[in-house]
């Protein structure tokens, strides 16, 4: 089934023989391609070609940023192909292997087996089971250790990958960080080892990348455990292989302005819109937040460049509204500026812009005014993140109960007739009543919005996460609530919300049981051994763990009974458990760039309540990243226009 | 305590001048999007074409766009019918092309006319549909044999699940023909173009040993819609045709049914107005 590691011939297309098939799924038409902007390259004229894979449904995957942009940056270059893969569902997945169709992309339909390199990129840990389908599906072995020089070589990113122990067995590498950079420099590596007659097989190959010291291949480092079942060493066995592996990073987001021509998809997907980052990284220095820690520093994307990205995406693709993305897009120098010049622009279009809006203060209701000029003014979501004033020091979201009621206030008073509130749940030290406030603190919310409004028809809900501890932040050594405290602590703020006469009615109340997330706890600190848990998830029939209808929490629990029965350990162990300091992380030979002992000092910090403010504002407080990594904080403001500005009015010039 | 309103401002909103009626297709592998695909991706190619298309007033204003019944997802179509309203007057040919280039090779603008005025409208110059569907594992002797039964029904009864529940439709009754063929007449090529590929499209390969057969078929537009799958569902009530033919459908036309049986094209009066004849047009103007 599987082709020849980069034979000249381009191998047939499966659509002859899928295209039979379509009619027996649902939603065939994420199947079949054919997306504005998506290319598809002579084979034989390509010396590296890659297969991106996005584990989830087409419907989630297309979207992802990450993706577009790796296929972007890899297209241009003239001797290298990109096309994707995404996460067939099961009924497809059924007559596939009735069929003998292995998994394909949609760009091009050609199986995933035939490219050099297949690249996944994880937002999630929940995906790691449709890794392992996709793989399966592909005729590549799952484990590395059974690959040979015939099939292609798998490495993770994204967010997930700075612990990718986990996955260790399944993946030939790893890569830390911003994509760009370190993708062109593996396709130079595989190309110039293609071109030299693959001296020494994969395993050279893997050698190459490794001495780098940018990519993380698991097979060159060995592990060994204490009885206990704690790590005792992470060692390197190769000569010429760091000791730690380095995430990379981005300095100029200008020079990287991607996505330039957004995939446009046939089929529905939960995302559709021209999507820009206005900056990378976050140092608020929430203290749950793994993306805050693990992108720093903060590197902004002037407004210039914004605007022409914008302008440009959307002649490229026709999609009627904008994103700006970040961490915490009001954060950015110049949002005020990007705000106005864009709704200037595009006034009368219909265009919207959105900005995924989560700090809570006026400012950022001043911005979503500027956003709904045109539009309804309908809700606003806003992350106080921790229910009572003590939990939010905890954490650090630097936010008092009195900057959220004036804040929506505000936001009433102006015409929002709907709050978001979004809270976590299970932090630590929380109790009971950190996570129960959150009922009064909802129904001051509401009697302010009354009084602001002059109308009772305005509501607020609370949206409730469970709260997951995750690598490389100060979070790491802290236990993870258990699953059953977590839903006994939901039922009686339920039960605060709805005891409320006066107020309970205008309050809707969202959560989550808690056991998925003991599952994503489990895969976020895990360690090698878990591997053989998903392993075992998969073989059960573990597929598309993020979507509750599929997810098992009694599969995961069964199989880790299995997996983990002759280790000292347990899911318990790898969750509910508090760290010491001493303690061998999983994964401390992968380098974010923070100081362990400043992570350590902030969980302490974090422990006594005390706050640490914004290193854009203030002077450095030291975590380590832009001494260690070589960057620096890039922020304006640049006092540059978006554009020489044209009022696009909507009609044919 | 003022109560904040907020309205859309309606002068903000500009007038409609001129109203289109578009024949397109569906071609290839776009037959696998489903109408709230086709229209997703259709309204794009407008804003990227910067065709002046009309927006409705109110807080979430939607392009003056009106589709008139839509083939369901998996079939492909040479007779699929829109109407679009612009802000500015813009010469019909000019629509169509633009509106052709900007969108994916397989959805494909075949004609852009201007309604004569005091047009009858689109819906009620359709009653009827034209199919043409291709059988895998089939002989024709053997579908003809389907049919002949089939035809000799005079109800049949079939069951599909729609939104509101299981409902049983009278395949019989919609059908006004149903022909078995051999050899695929009349079908629309393949397009040609980039995302075609080297793929196959929706046509199934002339096999000359007879493993594939063809209906022809012309079914009158009731309320619950008989589809060419129900029609498939009663020829296999009366004969033994296999489950599983991995049918390839496709709507040939649509228009109202005459009293030989033919299908008349709906744009043909607004065509022979524009062309400056209006008694050819052979419409009563309402």
């Amino acid at each position: 089934m599987t082709a020849v590691l980069g034979c000249a011939a381009a191998p047939d297309s499966v659509f002859p023989r899928l295209e039979p098939l379509l009619m027996q799924v649902s939603k065939p038409v994420q199947y079949v391609g054919g997306e504005l902007n998506s290319v598809v390259k002579d084979w034989a004229a390509c010396a590296v070609r890659w297969c991106l894979m996005y584990p989830d449904a087409y419907e989630v995957g297309q979207p992802n940023q990450g993706v577009q942009i790796l296929y972007e940056v890899l297209n241009e270059l003239d001797d290298v192909l990109a096309e994707r893969t995404y996460a067939v569902w099961p009924d497809l997945e059924a007559l596939m292997r009735e069929h003998g169709i292995p998994q394909f992309t949609v760009d091009a339909h050609r199986p995933v087996g035939a490219f050099d390199v297949f690249g996944l990129s994880f937002s999630t840990e929940l995906g790691y089971t449709n890794m392992l389908n996709a793989l399966d599906l592909a005729g590549i072995p799952v484990e590395s250790r059974d690959r040979d020089d015939t099939h292609p070589i798998v490495i993770s990113g994204g967010h997930a990958a700075f612990n990718p122990e986990p996955i260790a067995d399944f993946i030939d590498a790893a890569v830390l960080g911003d994509g760009e950079e370190i993708a062109r420099t593996v396709t130079g590596i595989v190309r110039d080892w293609k071109a030299e007659g693959r001296p020494g097989g994969r395993d050279e190959l893997l050698l190459r990348l490794a001495k780098t010291g940018g990519v993380y291949v698991p097979r060159f480092y060995d592990v060994g455990y204490l009885p206990d079942g704690r790590i005792a060493t992470v060692t390197p066995n190769r000569a010429g292989v760091p000791t730690r592996v380095s995430k990379h990073t981005v300095m100029d987001l200008d020079e990287w302005p991607y996505p330039k021509k957004p995939l446009v998809p046939l089929a529905e997907t939960v995302h559709e819109r021209y999507s820009v980052e206005i900056f990378r990284g976050c140092t608020r220095g929430c203290r749950f937040c793994q993306a805050g820690m693990i992108t720093r520093p903060v590197r902004e994307r002037s407004i210039d460049t914004i605007g022409a990205m914008v302008d440009a995406g959307l002649k490229a693709s026709g999609f009627s509204e904008v994103g700006l993305l970040s961490l915490s897009s009001a954060d950015h120098s110049e949002i005020a500026e990007v705000a106005k010049q864009l709704g200037d622009r595009y006034e009368h279009t219909n265009t919207s812009l959105s900005l995924p809006s989560t700090r809570v203060d006026a400012f950022n209701v001043d911005l979503a005014n500027e956003f709904s000029r045109n539009g309804r003014r309908s809700g606003l979501t806003f992350a106080p993140e921790g229910g009572s004033e003590r939990m939010r020091k905890v954490i650090n979201k630097m936010v008092t109960e009195e900057d959220l009621i004036r804040t929506v206030t505000t936001a009433y008073a102006q015409g929002w007739r709907r709050v978001k509130l979004y809270f976590m749940c299970g932090l630590p030290t929380e109790t009971d009543d950190d996570v129960v406030q959150i009922a009064s603190l909802a129904r001051k919310v509401i009697e302010a919005g009354r009084q602001a409004s002059g109308t009772r028809d305005i509501a607020c809900t609370v949206s409730i996460g469970g709260f997951v501890p995750k690598a490389h932040t100060p979070f790491q050594w802290a236990a993870q609530l258990d699953h059953q405290t977590t839903d006994v602590r939901l039922a009686k703020l339920r039960d605060a919300i709805r005891a409320d006469k006066q107020y309970g009615r205008a309050i809707g109340f969202r959560y989550h049981d808690g056991k998925p997330g003991i599952v994503e706890g489990l895969l976020s600190r895990g360690d090698r051994r878990v591997g053989r848990i998903i392993k075992q998830v998969w073989l059960d029939g573990g597929r598309f763990d993020g979507w509750s209808e599929h997810f098992s929490f009694d599969r995961w629990m069964n199989a880790a009974e299995i997996a983990l029965a002759n280790e000292p350990v347990n899911v318990d162990w790898y969750t509910t458990r508090e760290r010491n300091r001493d303690e061998v992380l999983p994964w401390d030979h992968l380098d974010s760039g923070l100081d362990k002992d400043w992570l350590w000092q902030d969980w302490q910090d974090s422990l006594s309540e005390v706050e640490v403010e914004d290193c854009r504002w203030t002077p450095c407080f030291d975590c380590g990243v832009c001494d260690t990594m070589g960057t620096d904080i890039q922020i304006g403001p640049t006092g540059r226009q978006l554009l020489p500005l044209t009022v696009v009015n909507g009609k044919n010039g | 305590m003022a109560r904040v309103q907020r309205q859309p401002d309606a002068r903000d909103v500009a007038p409609a001048v001129q109203r289109l009626r578009v024949h397109f297709a569906k071609r290839g592998r776009l037959r696998f999007t489903s109408h709230r695909d086709f229209q997703r991706v259709f309204e794009r190619a407008v804003r990227r074409a910067g065709v002046p298309v009309a927006y409705s007033a109110g807080f979430s204003p939607h392009p003056k766009i009106s589709y008139i019944g839509a083939a369901a997802t998996g079939a492909a179509s040479e007779a699929e019918y829109l109407e679009i309203s612009l802000t500015e007057r813009w010469a019909p040919d000019v629509v169509r092309k633009t509106l052709d280039d900007a969108l994916p090779p397989g959805f494909d603008i075949i004609e852009a006319v201007e309604p004569a005025p005091g047009a009858r409208p689109l819906a009620d110059r359709i009653d009827a549909s034209h199919w043409l569907v291709t059988l895998g594992g089939v002989s024709t002797a053997a579908l003809a044999a389907a049919v002949d039964a089939f035809m000799a029904a005079d109800t049949l009864p079939v069951e599909r699940v729609l939104k509101d529940g299981r409902r049983t439709l009278d395949a019989r009754a919609a059908v006004v023909s149903l022909i078995a063929r051999g050899e695929p007449v009349g079908f629309p090529a393949e397009p040609v173009g980039e995302a075609s590929g080297p793929e196959s499209g929706g046509v199934a390969e002339t096999d000359p040993v007879g493993r594939y057969a063809i209906l022809d078929l012309v079914v009158r537009h009731l309320t619950p819609a008989v589809r060419p799958d129900d029609v498939l569902t009663g020829l296999r009530l009366v004969s033994d045709l296999p489950p599983q033919m991995s049918p390839l459908v496709t709507r040939l036309a649509q228009g109202l049914l005459d009293e030989t049986g033919r299908l008349a094209d709906p744009l043909a009066p607004d065509r022979a107005v524009a062309a400056g004849s209006p008694a050819a047009a052979g419409e009563p103007v309402a």
